[in-house]
């Protein structure tokens, strides 16, 4: 649909009011500068929101596509196993979570069977509320990972692949591989302008009942939020930490160089005088 | 300072009142009339609760449990397993709980005294003395009570302090939504920073400059889009990208700095653990409020990494850099249906209650802001948008009741079914019920957090359609720099204010 008050050749009066800091749009995703009719969101803008959210409706349902991660995870680690969560499909997964964080029968049977009785860290890649997410970045923010932990000579359990899992999904598996520090891939809930978005969750001495003050996360990892190299080495970060002081959660605290574009806070804030105009 | 608008004029003569209350109450009830004294000795048979509809009787075990099945449907409780198991016996447990005593509450934990800290704070901090006026009701009295005429804004902060959380989100389970609004309405918690929040007919409204990687243009293109767009007056409140202290600090100081340099007469908050915002305090960085968010049980609190020697210690951090002018409420605080059974932390007890026990953990602390992120959490708590609107409400209600600055994150997220309709119902019924502020975020979009809230351009709607105001001071700012007019509307069009269309330039 066209607004065509936007465009003064009709002749009609101007009922859209735009905003000249629209071009600011370059510097972010949010939705800002979008004008108004009246106080209200213009037709454009506002059904430019509903596909946006019809979109990320459907981005929900996507199901894994446990062929190509397996084919992805296995050119990568020695060890790879598939595993499902107790929620039997993305329905019952959505009411509830609690099925999400426990290990189907079979896929305990499965881990047992593999006897692993201690590693030092256990990936698990899960696809949590977007698959999309794990499709797109969890081999590369992996790439970025691997060749840090063999520098540091970590034992690397079997990595996890699992359908319709949640973040302490993580914990039963890093406790049955006997690992020190559990990391989970997760798919983040889809947001409107960010259908892609991944997590990372860091537990130490994951297993079954850990609190989520127990974890660290580095969230919105993908292209446009947070860089993988920027992620990776925040990860790593935290592991070392933890390493050192056998810990993770509130009381790690992530004092590295911290993974964002914020820099001083004064570079690009235009709001201030005194600081660069431009990128 | 928290300042609750009272005026000391008469008080209403409620014991002449209450006998009109409860005789419809009794005469509808009298057969079920009602529970035997609940017998404390662990080993001795509970009679509980009952109501009986025609032949069949009803049967709940304790207060607990007819709570949980006294609570309209939603997700979470059923996930728990402690939600009715189908109408009828909701609708009896409704029946049932209208006949339980208000002084039941006080005697029949529902989270065991010894165990959780919430719960001695909730028995050791009650007025009995406030609690007198109500004493001699019912459940289903106390509601006919707060919907009279008689009580008012005056009455109801005076009874404030006499209210447990367990009380409130009882009536709550009894009340229609247009009770909730209409209660929530008359109560009136006012409380101040840099400006007043919560007076009668204003709606302030949070600005959240959210971006994923704390990007500065990206967080100055969104504050500057919601002060043109007259939002903001609430907090302008970051979520932070991460937990990391300098990067809070960085922030910190960015806010201020804008703040000072357009003058603005409102707050900036960043939302990080309590913990990194004392240690932000202790490296100078500017802090105006402190933030944490909080649930109604220890366990579910510890989950969040504190407690409430914790908060006190932020409270008293922020209070030590004295930063107020017009005031001294120095908490932000955020809640939300579901975070207890979300943290296994429930102990069998139904979210909605829970939460109002997280709003006594709040008013313990004076806080500038409260609000409920209602949707946030997720469809297996409250599922759909009905559930969502109802638990917005209850939220409100609940939280004004027992003397919190309600506010509200009217919200959901993708995997929810819901959508933006939902939102406009809930908006405009908390801009009826008198909620304090709201959220306000470019195009409804938060692309941090990945869920939708209330946009800008939603306050300016809810604002326009119900007659309400930015908080005075604010609006004052908001004339002076000619971004609304005398009526309060936007007038802002290509020509900008001098002062940002000078800050556009270096954007260029």
């Amino acid at each position: 649909m066209i607004d065509k008050s936007q465009t003064p050749e009709t002749g009609t009066p101007r009922t859209v009011i735009a905003n000249p800091w629209q071009p600011l749009r370059e510097h972010t995703d949010a939705r800002i500068g979008l004008g108004r009719a009246g106080g209200s969101l213009p037709t454009a803008s506002h059904l430019a929101f509903q596909l946006a959210h019809a979109q990320a409706r459907d981005a929900v349902h996507l199901a894994l596509d446990t062929e190509q991660m397996m084919t992805e995870l296995e050119s990568r680690f020695d060890s790879v196993v598939r595993l499902h969560s107790q929620a039997g499909d993305r329905s019952e997964y959505l009411r509830r979570p609690d099925l999400g964080r426990k290990l189907s029968d079979e896929s305990v049977e499965q881990l047992t069977a593999m006897n692993v009785k201690q590693c030092d860290l256990s990936i698990t890649v899960v696809d949590g509320l977007s698959a999309r997410a794990v499709h797109e970045h969890a081999a590369t923010l992996l790439d970025h990972l691997i060749p840090a932990f063999e520098e540091r000579g970590w034992s690397v359990g079997p990595v996890a692949l699992i359908e319709q899992g949640r973040v302490a999904i993580g914990d039963p598996v890093g406790q049955a591989l006997g690992a020190r520090m559990g990391l989970v891939l997760i798919g983040e809930r889809p947001g409107l302008s960010s259908p892609d978005s991944l997590g990372v969750y860091f537990t130490w001495g994951p297993q079954a009942g850990r609190r989520d003050s127990e974890r660290n996360c580095i969230s919105n990892i993908r292209p446009r939020g947070q860089a993988f190299d920027a992620a990776a080495r925040l990860i790593l970060y935290l592991l070392d930490e933890a390493c050192r002081r056998e810990i993770s959660g509130v009381e790690l605290k992530d004092d590295s160089i911290v993974a964002s574009e914020l820099g001083d806070g004064s570079q690009g804030n235009f709001l201030l005088p005194k600081t660069p105009t431009s990128e | 300072m928290r300042l609750i608008i009272t005026q000391s004029t008469s008080l209403c003569p409620c014991r002449q009142q209450v006998s009109l209350w409860s005789v419809s109450v009794c005469l509808v009830y009298a057969e079920s009339r009602h529970h035997d004294k609940i017998n404390n000795d662990p080993e001795a048979p509970m009679s509980g609760y009952h109501h009986d509809i025609g032949s069949k009787r009803y049967r709940f075990e304790n207060l607990k449990t007819l709570m949980a099945c006294a609570t309209p449907e939603r997700s979470g409780d059923q996930l728990a397993g402690i939600a009715a198991a189908d109408s009828e016996t909701r609708a009896a447990a409704q029946l049932a709980l209208a006949e339980v005593p208000l002084t039941q509450f006080l005697e029949e934990m529902l989270v065991p005294y010894e165990d959780d800290e919430v719960t001695r704070l909730i028995v050791d901090g009650h007025d009995r003395a406030a609690f007198g006026r109500i004493a001699h009701l019912s459940v289903g009295e106390f509601r006919n009570y707060l919907l009279s005429h008689e009580v008012d804004s005056d009455v109801l902060a005076v009874l404030s302090p006499g209210l447990t959380p367990e009380m409130v989100a009882a009536v709550a389970k009894i009340m229609r939504l247009q009770d909730l609004v209409l209660v929530g309405r008359k109560c009136r918690v006012v409380t101040a920073f840099r400006n007043t929040i919560g007076l009668e007919g204003r709606l302030s409204t949070r600005l959240q400059p959210n971006h994923p990687t704390d990007h500065p243009t990206g967080i100055a293109a969104s504050i500057l889009d919601g002060l043109l767009y007259g939002n903001g007056d609430a907090v302008i409140g970051i979520n932070p990208a991460t937990d990391n202290t300098g990067a809070v600090v960085t922030l910190l100081k960015m806010l201020d700095d804008i703040l000072s340099h357009y003058e603005i007469p409102t707050q900036s908050c960043v939302l990080t653990h309590v913990t990194t915002a004392i240690e932000a305090i202790n490296r100078g960085a500017p802090t105006d409020l402190v933030f944490q968010s909080i649930s109604g049980t220890q366990a579910a609190n510890q989950g969040f990494g504190i407690d409430l020697a914790l908060l006190k210690e932020g409270q008293d951090a922020a209070l030590s850099l004295g930063r107020g002018t017009v005031g001294n409420n120095v908490m932000y605080f955020e809640t939300g249906q579901g975070s207890a059974l979300s943290a296994n932390a429930h102990h069998g007890v139904d979210q909605q209650t829970l939460e109002a026990r997280a709003y006594a953990v709040a008013r313990r602390f004076n806080p500038l802001l409260v609000n409920t992120v209602v949707g946030f959490i997720g469809p297996e708590y409250l599922f759909n948008g009905k559930q969502i609107t109802r638990a917005g409400l209850e939220d409100h209600f609940c939280g004004k009741l027992l003397g919190v600055p309600m506010g509200c994150d009217v919200c959901y997220t993708n995997h929810a079914e819901a959508d933006q309709d939902d939102m406009d119902a809930l908006l405009t019924l908390l801009g009826a019920a008198g909620c304090n502020y709201v959220m306000g975020i470019p195009g409804s979009d938060d692309i941090m957090l990945n869920y939708q809230t209330t946009s800008f351009h939603d306050a300016l709607y809810v604002r326009e359609v119900l007659g309400l105001r930015a908080a005075p001071e604010f609006e004052a700012w908001l004339e002076k720099m000619a971004i609304t007019d005398r009526q309060g509307r936007i007038i802002v069009d290509q020509n900008l204010p001098a002062p940002f269309a000078h800050a556009l330039t270096r954007a260029h």
